[in-house]
């Protein structure tokens, strides 16, 4: 009875109902990403001295709204996410510009777009749909196609002309996350290494013009991180206080709502960019690594439930996704210890703010609808019954 | 189809591939921010440890209250005040402006402090209090603190600062705190933190100084916990520290403020000490001044007026002050040919008020006849110590002198205490080069010469004379004090000088025989039996003239002298006789005779300290006491 139930599923995937979907849902993972979101309610409980406001509890809605629109975009067919997303991506790009045009200045950057009821960081959406644009371009592609250089044109152009805009902005870091995932993306689309080579060794040569192009900020930023100790009051500061903060934690912290660096506002940004460190203050390197063996089981969630996929595309933005993820954790975990520049880039699910944890779980929620839809069979030109 | 199903699985085998690779280095690279971890909270948790104390935990020092300075009796010499001031808090006001007016209303502000305050209060963090006036009375305290209700931010904070309430009176002994300046920071290897605290102050003269660990006390510590931007969260840790203690003097205030007035407008220096225990009673040095002054800060008119001063009433002239010992000197040339045996104390010399040496000629201020070593002592005969003198030789005197503690420092307490200066054959050679001549003999004979000594070593001196050839040592503090530790003093370890009684009754006797009939001391002799002093007058040169100008000078009045060109006046002397318990050495700069200007002088401090401190055992001998009757007899000293 219970063998003829799946098999039943299995035949009719693609036409499944609500309920089902719902049912097919991986509630493990969802837990999973659950309390990795809890200890980031913790966290921010501590960071205002032991009181829901002003973090915490907004926090909470935000999970919760997540939450909501992560199953919402996890039902809907994989198939109807392929078709619209060039369109997705052509609005996301279309924001992009218009926050050049008419954003609000916040922090020295425009990124902001203020619809009235919400406020939209077109950056953050871009992060999902490049990654859904270049999943079907290279859904349809076979591997001699791929590894044709014309046929890269489009593909490296739908990743330059967001990265440009986003640098523009200027955010650093959301200019390296979606050149990354974009890269990877490509490598896993089978684009032949030597290729990626060529890239980076471009890139290595144009960096001194690069540089010309930067603001002080970030030219600070990158010189502060050569060297943080040599001027600890200035730029270097923030490093500085939060390598204090982590080895002064220890192995085992201080104890919750104990650490000093924190509480007593050494370190900067503790709700937000510098979060981790706070948290590793307070609980050690014990938490820290606890903190990352969640993160590293969440990556493996989602290599697991991508790979699940039959079709090319569910597989590509599920890898893509997930690799946008591990870049949020290591560039932020990186950038508070010292080892990459500071660029601003939050803790995915703990750091503070509501885009961020929209945008997340909005990512969750694409990779479970390919976990879902995992054996839907797409064609090259995205039709179910392709030939 | 077919096509299609080999493409998708050759993608698939990529992907798979590429997917494995890309994992691959996600693990790596999470495992280098695993490893940094562990570099950062392991590896260094010990300096990030240390570094986050740094910042979160300041150390602020606790100023110790210095200890007092008391006489013998207890009466405060040097005391702290407290030194009320208002502060006004910033961030606890609504508004700066509205509560100084406020606060103007109370106790006057003036527009200069006004600009300071709102200065101030803008360059620093908030919540740090700003000074807006220092030492308030206290009824200006108490209205503030009424109205404190209307006067939100503003504090009352108590401060301590260093006084002398006796003002002028012990000033030289005293000393005075001010404030540290860098050169005393940098001499000092390791200094005391709280040397650098703001506005702490350390003695810079006298007392003060010398015993400024112990006065200082230990600083005790805070350590609090601030935040970020320096605003105290809590107090974690309190050490009060050691307060410091109270300094002892041996110094009766009553007897000094009587010695000083007795002084009165004279340049001179008295002191008394005990005998038996070098306790000084007094050390007075006239002209005085205010130490008050100093730590309030002088005014360079102020200062001007007191260095050019030719009274030099910042020298405690007590220790500093070097002369001539005149005829004082004769105690130490009778000691020095008794012991070497080159006379006894039956030596005649017959004084016929001249004396020849090659074509030189001594005079005596009067024919004296013929005089044994007591007689000359009590006349002071100036023949009988040249004679002397030349027989016995520098040497012989000075190794004697040295042994009463002439020619060098005693080491009171006190610092800039000068040497003095006991010559000597081979001094001589040694500074000019040439040798000692027998006319320097004789000028050393009557303490004349090289010769230099202070009153202190005066004083101790007669006291060793009087106590029967101890070496007592001088001493201000009741205890014995090194650093920060105090213990007491044991008086049984002064050495014997070894000097034959005998010798030392000769010289007791000459000068108790100077009270008598024709003794250089009997005109201003103290008359009640009990009291009665011995002593040595002294009249020394200090403008250098040709003898024989001098012998004329001699019979000059000395009024008709500029001031500068007169005689110091010197005497030294113990009490009681019989029993001796002090001596005293009395010198009144250009005072002219000894007998004249400083015998008075030592009488009346001498009457005043037995009456303070009569005997322990009842008086067997008494007289019928004669009050201090001034008697006109022609009978002067002229050493």
């Amino acid at each position: 009875m219970l063998m003829a139930q799946h098999r039943s599923f299995q035949f009719s995937r693609s036409e499944m109902s609500l309920k089902e979907k719902l049912w097919h849902v991986s509630w493990s993972f969802v837990l999973l990403i659950a309390i990795v979101c809890s200890i980031g309610f913790m966290t921010l409980y501590s960071a205002a001295n032991g009181h829901m406001d002003p973090w915490a509890a907004r926090q909470m809605m935000h999970f919760t709204a997540g939450i909501a629109v992560m199953l919402a975009v996890a039902v809907v067919d994989i198939r109807s996410w392929m078709r619209w997303s060039y369109v997705l991506y052509g609005i996301a790009l279309v924001l992009l510009v218009a926050v050049q045009i008419k954003g609000s200045v916040l922090k020295g950057g425009q990124r902001w777009i203020d619809f009235g009821f919400i406020q939209l960081q077109p950056s953050e959406i871009m992060k999902m749909t490049l990654v859904l644009a270049l999943a079907r371009y290279f859904h349809g592609a076979s591997y001699q196609e791929v590894g044709r250089p014309l046929f890269l044109l489009p593909p490296v152009l739908m990743i330059l002309l967001p990265v440009g805009l986003v640098l523009k902005q200027p955010d650093l870091g959301t200019a390296m996350m979606l050149a990354f995932s974009a890269a990877a993306l490509l490598f896993l689309a089978g684009v032949r290494i030597w290729k990626f080579a060529i890239v980076i060794a471009a890139a290595g040569a144009a960096a001194p013009v690069a540089w010309k192009f930067m603001r002080d900020y970030q030219k600070n930023r990158i010189l502060t991180f050569l060297n943080p100790e040599s001027d600890p009051l200035g730029t270097g500061y923030h490093i500085f206080q939060s390598k204090i903060a982590l080895g002064s934690g220890g192995v085992f912290g201080k104890g919750f709502m104990q650490g000093t660096q924190s509480h007593l506002n050494f370190l900067p940004e503790k709700q937000t960019d510098f979060i981790f460190t706070m948290f590793a203050e307070e609980w050690g390197m014990v938490g820290g690594v606890v903190l990352l063996a969640l993160y590293t089981l969440i990556l493996v969630y989602g290599y697991a439930l991508s790979m699940k996929s039959r079709n090319h595309f569910g597989r590509l933005v599920g890898l893509g996704l997930t690799t946008t993820f591990f870049l949020y954790v290591f560039i932020n975990i990186a950038m508070v210890m010292g080892l990459v520049p500071v660029v601003g880039v939050p803790l995915p699910l703990i750091s503070y703010g509501g885009t961020a944890m929209l945008t997340l779980l909005f990512g969750f929620g694409l990779i479970m609808s390919v976990y879902i839809h995992r054996d839907v069979h797409i064609g090259r030109r995205g039709a179910s019954d392709d030939v | 189809m077919k096509i299609s199903m080999i493409q998708d699985t050759d993608r698939s085998k990529v992907i798979g591939r590429r997917a494995l690779l890309l994992g691959g280095g996600k693990a790596v690279l999470l495992s280098a921010l695993a490893a940094r971890m562990y570099y950062l909270q392991v590896n260094q948790a010990d300096k990030y440890t240390t570094l986050a104390d740094e910042n979160r935990i300041n150390l602020r020092l606790i100023a110790p209250p210095r200890g007092r300075i008391l006489d013998r009796n207890g009466v405060p010499m040097a005391v702290n005040q407290e030194n009320y001031r208002v502060l006004v808090v910033s961030e606890e006001t609504d508004d700066l402006d509205d509560t100084l007016d406020a606060l103007g209303n109370i106790i006057p502000i003036s527009d200069r402090d006004r600009t300071r305050i709102a200065r101030e209060a803008k360059h620093r963090r908030s919540f740090l209090p700003v000074t807006v006036k220092e030492n308030l009375s206290w009824e200006d305290v108490s209205r503030i603190e009424i109205n404190s209700p209307d006067l939100p931010g503003v504090m009352i904070d108590v401060g301590q600062s260093r006084s002398y309430p006796l003002v002028g009176l012990g000033a030289h002994l005293l000393g005075y705190v001010s404030a540290v300046s860098e050169q005393e920071l940098q001499q000092q290897a390791s200094p005391d933190p709280l040397l650098e605290l703001p506005g702490f102050r350390i003695g810079k003269a006298g007392l003060e100084r010398v015993y400024d660990l112990a006065l200082r006390g230990k600083g005790g510590t805070s350590q609090v916990e601030v935040n970020s931007v320096g605003r105290t969260i809590r107090e974690l840790k309190r050490d009060d520290g050691e307060p410091g203690v109270d300094l002892n003097l041996t110094i009766d205030i009553e007897l000094q403020r009587f010695a000083a007035q007795r002084l009165g407008d004279e340049s001179a220096a008295v002191v008394v000490m005990d005998i038996h225990t070098g306790e000084v009673l007094v050390m007075a040095s006239t002209p005085s001044f205010d130490p008050n002054a100093f730590n309030r800060g002088l005014t360079g008119e102020e200062w001007k007026d007191l260095t050019t001063n030719p009274r030099s009433p910042l020298t405690n002239k007590a220790i500093a002050g070097q002369y001539a010992p005149g005829s004082t000197f004769k105690t130490m040339v009778s000691l020095a040919a008794l012991e070497s045996g080159i006379i006894t104390k039956d030596h005649t010399v017959v004084c016929g008020g001249r004396m020849y040496l090659g074509n030189q000629t001594r005079y005596c201020d009067k024919v004296h006849g013929a005089l044994d070593m007591k007689q000359a002592i009590a006349q002071s005969c100036d023949i009988y110590y040249y004679d002397v003198a030349r027989r016995v030789g520098i040497d012989t005197i000075a190794t004697m002198a040295k042994r009463f503690g002439l020619g060098s420092r005693l080491d009171i307490d006190l610092p800039n205490e000068a040497p003095g200066l006991v010559p000597s054959r081979s001094w001589k050679r040694a500074t000019y080069g040439v040798p000692w001549t027998p006319g320097e003999d004789l000028n050393a004979g009557i303490g004349q010469g090289y010769l230099l000594v202070t009153p202190l070593q005066l004083a101790t001196q007669a006291a060793r004379i009087a106590n029967g050839g101890f070496a007592v040592q001088p001493h201000l503090a009741r205890d014995k004090i090194t650093g920060h530790s105090t213990e007491a003093r044991d008086f049984s370890q002064f050495p014997s000088l070894g000097i034959a009684q005998s010798s030392l009754e000769t010289v007791v006797e000459g000068m108790t025989m100077a009270a008598g009939p024709g003794g250089t001391v009997y005109l201003n002799r103290i008359l009640d039996p009990a009291m009665a002093m011995a002593g040595k007058t002294g009249t020394a040169q200090v403008h250098h003239l040709a003898v024989s100008e001098h012998r004329l000078e001699g019979f000059r009045k000395i009024e008709s002298l500029p001031w500068k060109m007169r005689d110091n006046a010197l005497f030294i002397g113990f009490a009681p006789v019989g029993a001796p318990r002090f001596s005293i050495s009395v010198i009144v700069e250009h005072g002219g005779f000894g007998g004249q200007a400083a015998v008075p002088i030592a009488r009346d401090i001498m009457i005043e300290v037995q009456k303070r401190y009569p005997p322990k055992t009842a008086q067997q001998q008494s007289e019928p006491c004669c009050g201090n009757g001034h008697a006109h007899d022609h009978d002067h000293d002229h050493g």
